[in-house]
């Protein structure tokens, strides 16, 4: 449990910088849950709830000027909250994922979980369901489902060598956020998008990738194998495979994209070397939008 | 041994091993470089790809070249090449082993007991008779042949004797030849006067090789003192390139430890063969020294023992007439000061700080009496082994101490009013000296007939005043006495210290006496004739390696034969004790010169440079060591190991960029001296090609400002209407500037200015004592009267604290500085106070002649102090205008005018030093002329 509890410390703190997140709403009558209108405290809504006094972080354009204009405080105006948003998160936790070239580096698996925790964070925060993809842990909101996922997240078992993507219970019309290298058979994830896109699910699909895996900065006779191990490939010249191997990935990344645009989803390449908080912010972004 | 040109190999036959090079050859050629492995999650992308070129595994010719060559310098390097090998065929008959055993042997007396070893071994194979023969040890009779193992045996016995085989000795052993023999002489390396004659001798009866170590040769000369430094000279026997030595001074440090006291170093020109230096050391350091050598140096003539000649005695004189006043030529301590002052350091003072210093000698000229502390304190000192030498004179004549019972400080009783001979009071003619007796420390010394005495205190006849008379004149009165207390003694010269009673202070032999009672300290050099009629022991001996050892019981020399004497068996080198002092006798006099040995072409001269072998092992070694490390850089780069990030790699590049460095060779690690800054030339043109006036920087702008002004106003004034024509003034800087260039300094005083580092105070004392003149301005009389507790007085006070400022005194109305220029009554700035205070003039100061002068000494004051803010009223602007009002009105203007003038007084006695103070006594000295 330390390592859902230091998963959890660390998400938290990538997380806080940022306002609560809203998933948007916009299919919002289908996914509702029975009864869950007029929650009784701010959010997302039409109807009008309180005023508050504007805080750090607030758009300049939620402040309500009216109000603000009979006092010396700005005011924003609050709508109640009236639907919450189910996002399901699948987080790759093949043997491939836990490859880091560097002792400095995090390895993918760690940043691909840290990454979803961080959104999943944000998503409680603003009063989103949050769950798994699969049949593992279905969405629920508050503070508890964060634990859940830390626990669920920070599992590992036996694993195969590179991951597909669970499409499996996941609910029409709620979003999705797939993170993996997508290294391996591009099937699944074909097959797992284009299942999604057919129930009306929309979401964004984070590639995160090493930056030898992404340089091939390799010379000299050279056995690769995978990280489990199953596989192996020997060359002598491993500086003339460079060109062809970062032609095959610059083809798997525009097959990402298409597929992406294919079905209405969002496409992003996340670099572990870079920081964490770019790509919680484009997450943010691809999960906020309607696009 | 298997020669291959020019080129030995002790193990011939593991250079087979080069056969297998080609074998090598194929062997790695056919082995690829073995594979790296790595994990990779994106090796799913390269599945399926191929390998365009499968030339790629072989391994390139040029790693192979390397590696062969390594392997082949291994193989090479482990046969032993030898360059140089030394195919010595087996002698026979006898052979004389020939050893100079002088110092110059003991620098590297283990490689000659080697080589002798080697040559027994050779001979004892080959069953030769050897004799081994050392030249400062010369054996009677013919050469003792004999087996060589009986000569090993006795071979740990033979070590070189710090001198030199003498002339006659070597002719005698010449003459004792006989037989044919091939003889092996170990040279010393120094050229001898016999080595030709010996070396002939010697050819006549067999070849002969001669071995000689390149280790260069060094010698130092004796010691001396000269003008106030050790004069060093190192010699060396082979001029060469430029070489320095580190010369050191041992002594016994305070604690009684010998140490290391001094360290200077010696530089050889290119193609010299003497070097010199000057070595200032504090005299009670030098005192310490009592032995020089030149570090690294094993021999006995690299060392250089001193003796008392660098010993310099601390003097003290106390006269009973301090007068400064009075004439030179007349004071009690006079001739005792020129006889004195070149070889000891004198002391003056009175007695009581005297004595803490604890000289060797106190000189007490013409005192009669001392007080009962001071008595006992000199006694004790004399316990201790110091020296008082009295001096009579008419103080102590009128006197009545040691009348009636001998005084503790006097060696005789005296009779009342002392004698007067020759004069033109008195009957007979004046008294010469009597020749001086056996066992007194004057004996041996000549009497010069023209030394007479006309007047003497008188010595009461007691039953031990024959033993105390170290000199008498020819009617047998005395005229040096001398009594002995604990270890020390108390001298008493019954005439005067100056030429009034006698002219013994005139002649050389008052220097020799004072020599002989070592008041003073001996010259470098002994004659013959000042050692006359002394006997000195060995106390301390050089052995060859330059080491010092107790003489133990070596017998006594006389004087004579140690004047003259060179180091040999009869008087070995080392330090010869007498009475009171101590000589040293070194293996390399002050007339010695060093050469090397040359030896006819004819003559094989073994030694480093010749035929010496080579081996060639280590060096191939290491180069198959360093291509080893290069193929490890280029098997890594082979293997895509050396390029690209990763942590392996970065460690492995690491470890083999080490390994690579770590077998440079080493290169030369001198590193660059850093260029000396050059000195400020253009602060000094600038302050020296004209009188320049200068001003102390304070830190306030408006001071410093106002201080410039000032001084332009009085540069300005001084041009006008006096020949002194200053250049524009220049402010100064106490930490950095130099200060000696100014002849002037005016240094307001304000209360924030820093206090000056102690680097800075040292300038500063130095250039009070050396004639320079500071200007002193609180610029608050206005305020308060100097002295008054000003904040500006107080830190005058606190600033001047460090300075050697002597005693002051309100400035008189008849001072010099009233009338060098203008005549003057009052001295004001912008304020008139009339506290301008400088030095005192001496207590006993006399007005001269109803002249309102007072016969001052040559120093200008070296301080003035006030308080009246003279660069005020002195100060003009760029447009020469007055900055500052002073008084008002007319009165104003004069007070200004005063001022000025005032400052061309100044400068007037600044620059004239005692001229104008001089010039006063002139209608005096014409009145004295008869004019």
């Amino acid at each position: 449990m330390t390592a859902a509890a230091d998963l959890r410390a660390d998400a938290e703190a990538l997380a806080a910088p940022l306002p609560p997140l809203l998933a948007d709403a916009q299919h919002l009558a289908h996914s509702v849950m029975l009864g869950a209108h007029g929650r009784r405290r701010a959010g997302a809504g039409d109807e009008f709830w309180q005023y508050r006094p504007a805080m750090p972080g607030d758009e300049a354009r939620t402040i309500d000027w009216r109000r603000s204009g009979r006092s010396d405080a700005h005011f924003v105006q609050e709508k109640e909250w009236q639907a919450a948003q189910s996002v399901l998160l699948w987080v790759d936790g093949a043997r491939s994922m836990g490859f880091a070239s560097d002792k400095a580096l995090p390895e993918k698996g760690a940043r691909a979980r840290l990454l979803a925790m961080a959104i999943a964070v944000l998503l409680i925060r603003g009063g989103e369901r949050v769950g798994l993809s699969g049949l593992g842990l279905p969405p629920r909101s508050g503070p508890v489902q964060l634990l859940r996922l830390a626990a669920a997240l920070a599992a590992d078992g036996d694993a195969p060598e590179y991951g597909a993507p669970e499409s499996r219970g996941m609910l029409a019309r709620s979003r999705a956020l797939f993170v993996s290298d997508f290294l391996g058979d591009p099937a699944p994830v074909v097959e797992a998008l284009t299942k999604a896109a057919d129930r009306g699910i929309k979401g964004a699909i984070l590639q995160v990738l090493d930056p030898q895996e992404e340089a091939f900065p390799f010379d000299g006779r050279t056995i690769f194998e995978s990280i489990g191990g199953s596989l192996r490939h020997e060359t002598l010249k491993a500086g003339d495979l460079r060109a062809r191997y970062l032609d095959r990935l610059a083809a798997r990344k525009a097959m990402l994209r298409d597929l992406a645009r294919a079905t209405g989803w969002q496409y992003h390449c996340h670099h572990t070397a870079d920081g964490a908080a770019p790509a919680l912010l484009w997450l943010f972004g691809a999960l906020e939008h309607d696009h | 041994m298997f020669t291959l040109a020019g080129i030995g190999f002790t193990a011939p036959w593991l250079l087979l091993g080069l056969v297998a090079l080609p074998i090598l050859w194929l062997l790695l050629r056919a082995v690829p470089p073995a594979p790296v492995r790595r994990r990779f999650p994106g090796i799913a992308l390269l599945l399926g790809l191929t390998d365009d070129d499968h030339q790629s595994d072989k391994t390139p010719w040029w790693l192979l070249l390397l590696r062969t060559l390594a392997v082949a310098a291994v193989i090479v390097g482990f046969a032993g090449p030898v360059l140089n090998p030394d195919n010595r065929l087996p002698g026979s008959g006898p052979m004389l082993v020939l050893v100079d055993g002088t110092w110059a042997d003991a620098r590297d007396w283990p490689r000659r007991i080697d080589r002798i070893t080697a040559a027994l071994d050779e001979a004892g194979r080959d069953g030769r008779t050897v004799a081994l023969i050392s030249l400062t040890d010369l054996p009677g009779g013919d050469l003792p042949f004999q087996s060589a193992d009986s000569w090993a045996a006795r071979l740990p016995g033979l070590t070189p004797r710090p001198w030199v085989a003498s002339d006659g000795g070597v002719t005698g052993f010449t003459d004792r030849l006989s037989g044919s023999f091939e003889t092996l002489w170990l040279s010393d390396g120094v050229a001898h006067p016999w080595r030709e004659g010996l070396l002939t001798a010697l050819e006549q009866r067999g070849p002969v090789t001669v071995f000689e170590s390149p280790r260069p040769i060094f010698a130092m000369k004796p010691v001396t003192y000269d003008e106030g430094a050790l004069s060093l000279t190192a010699l060396r026997a082979a001029p060469g390139p430029e070489q320095a030595v580190e010369v050191t001074g041992h002594g016994r440090d305070p604690s009684g430890v010998e140490r290391e006291l001094a360290r200077a170093t010696v530089s050889f020109d290119a193609g010299a063969v003497q070097a010199a230096l000057a070595l200032s050391l504090p005299p009670e350091l030098r005192n310490r020294i009592t032995r020089f050598q030149i570090e690294g140096a094993r021999s006995a003539a690299a060392v250089t023992l001193t003796d008392d000649a660098l010993k310099r005695r601390e003097v003290a004189l106390i006269s009973g007439r301090d007068d400064r006043e009075s004439l030179q030529l007349l004071s009690p301590t006079h001739y005792l000061e020129q006889a004195l002052q070149p070889t000891a350091d004198l002391i003056s003072g009175s007695l009581e700080d005297v004595l803490l210093a604890n000289p060797d000698v106190i000189v007490l000229a013409d005192v009669a009496t001392v007080t009962g502390t001071e008595e006992q304190a000199i006694v004790d000192w004399i316990d201790a082994g110091g020296l008082l030498l009295r001096f009579a004179g008419p103080r102590l004549a009128a006197s009545d101490i040691s009348r009636d019972v001998e005084d503790a400080l006097m060696p005789v009783r005296l009779r009342a009013g002392g004698r007067s001979v020759g004069g033109a009071m008195s009957w007979g003619e004046p008294k010469a000296l009597r020749a001086f007796a056996e066992g007194s420390p004057f004996f041996g010394l000549e009497v010069p007939a023209e030394v007479t005495v006309s007047a003497q205190i008188m010595a009461q006849p007691d039953p031990n005043l024959a033993d105390r008379v170290i000199a008498a004149l020819t009617d047998g009165t005395p005229l040096v006495t001398r009594k002995r207390i604990g270890q020390g003694q108390v001298v008493l010269f019954h005439v005067t210290a100056n030429a009034e009673w006698s002219t013994l202070p005139l002649s050389g032999l008052f220097v020799q006496m004072l020599e002989r009672l070592a008041v003073s300290t001996r010259p470098a050099a002994p004659s013959a004739g000042d050692l006359a009629g002394t006997t000195w022991a060995p106390d301390q001996v050089l052995d060859a390696f330059g080491r010092v050892g107790d003489a133990g019981n070596l017998p006594g020399v006389a004087g004579e034969d140690l004047a003259a004497a060179v180091p040999s068996a009869a008087t070995p080198p080392g330090l010869y004790a007498g009475e009171d002092r101590r000589i040293a006798l070194n293996v390399t006099g002050a007339e010695a010169a060093l050469s090397a040995a040359v030896w006819p072409a004819r003559i094989a001269v073994e030694g480093l440079e010749h035929r010496r072998e080579t081996p060639f092992k280590g060096a191939l070694l290491a180069l198959a060591l360093m291509l080893l490390a290069l193929d490890v850089l280029a098997s890594l780069l082979l293997a895509g190991r050396l390029t690209g990030a990763g942590t392996t790699k970065r460690a492995t590049r690491g470890a083999a960029a080490v390994l690579a460095l770590a077998l440079m060779l080493p290169g030369d690690g001198q590193a660059q001296s850093p260029d000396a800054s050059p000195p400020d030339d253009d602060f000094a043109i600038q302050a020296t090609s004209e009188v320049v006036l200068a001003h102390v920087i304070t830190g306030d702008k408006q001071v410093d400002e106002v201080a410039q002004a000032g001084l332009v106003g009085l540069s300005d004034t001084l041009f006008q209407r006096t020949s002194i024509e200053p250049a524009a003034p220049i402010a100064v800087n106490l930490e950095t500037d130099e200060l000696s260039f100014f002849p002037f300094l005016y240094w307001p005083i304000t209360p924030d200015q820093p206090q000056p580092s102690q680097e800075a105070y040292g300038r500063l004392n130095t250039y009070l004592r050396g004639g320079g003149m500071i200007l002193f301005d609180t610029r608050d009389a206005d305020i308060g009267g100097f002295g008054s507790g000003s904040v500006n007085g107080r830190k005058l006070q606190q600033l001047a604290r460090p300075l050697d400022v002597p005693p002051l005194e309100p400035i008189p109305a008849d001072h010099v500085l009233t009338r060098t220029f203008y005549l003057l009554q009052d001295f004001p700035g912008r304020h008139t106070s009339r506290d301008v205070w400088v030095e005192a003039a001496p207590a006993d100061a006399q007005t001269v002649e109803g002249m309102p002068f007072r016969n001052l000494n040559d120093n200008v004051t070296p301080v003035v102090i006030g308080g009246n803010d003279w660069a005020a009223a002195w100060a003009v602007d760029s447009g020469g205008n007055r900055m500052f009002p002073v008084g008002r009105g007319y009165a104003g203007e004069r007070q200004r005018e005063i001022a000025l003038r005032f400052g061309v007084n100044l400068m007037m006695h600044v620059l004239t030093g005692n001229y104008k103070s001089d010039q006063v006594h002139v209608p005096a000295l014409l009145d004295r002329l008869g004019q």
